[in-house]
């Protein structure tokens, strides 16, 4: 039961993290961080397609989560849920084109040994 | 890359791992406190987020999707991801201070080697793609 949630959670999240990127580089930087612009960007956001969708995938990931820390401890949750990270290191590379450099590929396997280890 | 870009990213980065660490914390000390495990309705979903500490929690992690929303708006998800995961280990850390765990010598050795990951890939670039490309990319995925 708590692997099904932890799949459940890592592949919404992988999703959520790509199309969340996607919709932000559409509606391109935020600069003008005053509170008017603020929701005039917010408003933009709502109506953007990718952020939506997101968003809904973030919510799965949320009450999946919710469910998993009232059945296991949270020192297990979080890190067992990191597998989206080697996962998204490889979409950002060959679906969001990011150039991922050798520092980058050796801070991400870093990052994901060390959340292994703090989970054992 | 200019310095002004860095000077926000960082802000950003440390907006989004103390809301992350800070709501994640709050969420499950309450749904704890609540007692048993979720998922028998959705009566009991309602009543957990009813919760003050859940509550608490839940604002704390809109701070943090927003937060986020924002720097994935200039910086690259593969940047965001490691250096926002120094996230896990001060999760672990309150995780031991509320549970009063030993912290074993593999665990240091865990907190090590995000550490050195989150810095290694701090040292890079922000953002390696460019705007042409991404519209191209847009356009081929919608």
């Amino acid at each position: 039961m708590k692997w099904i949630l932890v799949a459940v959670i890592v592949t919404a999240t992988v999703l959520c993290d790509a199309l969340q990127t996607l919709g932000m580089r559409r509606h391109g930087e935020i600069q003008d961080f005053r509170p008017s612009a603020l929701g005039r960007a917010g408003a933009a956001l709502a109506r953007n397609g990718y952020v939506i969708v997101a968003v809904a995938l973030m919510a799965v990931s949320f009450f999946t989560f919710l469910t998993l820390i009232s059945l296991a401890d949270l020192s297990f949750a979080v890190p067992a849920t990191a597998a989206s990270f080697v996962i998204e290191t490889f979409v950002a590379k060959y679906f969001l084109k990011e150039r991922v450099a050798w520092r980058r590929w050796t801070g991400a396997a870093l990052v994901a040994c060390g959340v292994a280890l703090l989970a054992l | 890359m200019t310095s002004d870009l860095r000077l926000k990213t960082r802000l950003f980065t440390a907006i989004v791992v103390l809301a992350n660490v800070s709501g994640n914390s709050l969420m499950t000390f309450g749904v704890k406190r609540h007692g048993g495990a979720l998922g028998s309705s959705v009566l009991e979903y309602l009543q957990v987020m009813f919760n003050p500490y859940v509550a608490a929690g839940i604002c704390l992690l809109i701070v943090w999707m927003l937060a986020r929303m924002a720097l994935l708006s200039w910086a690259d998800l593969s940047y965001v991801l490691p250096v926002t995961s120094i996230g896990y280990v001060l999760t672990a850390v309150v995780g031991r201070v509320f549970l009063g765990e030993q912290v074993t010598a593999r665990r240091w050795m865990g907190t090590v080697l995000i550490m050195a990951g989150t810095a290694l890939v701090g040292s890079t670039a922000v953002r390696t793609h460019d705007s042409a490309s991404r519209e191209k990319l847009v356009e081929t995925t919608r």
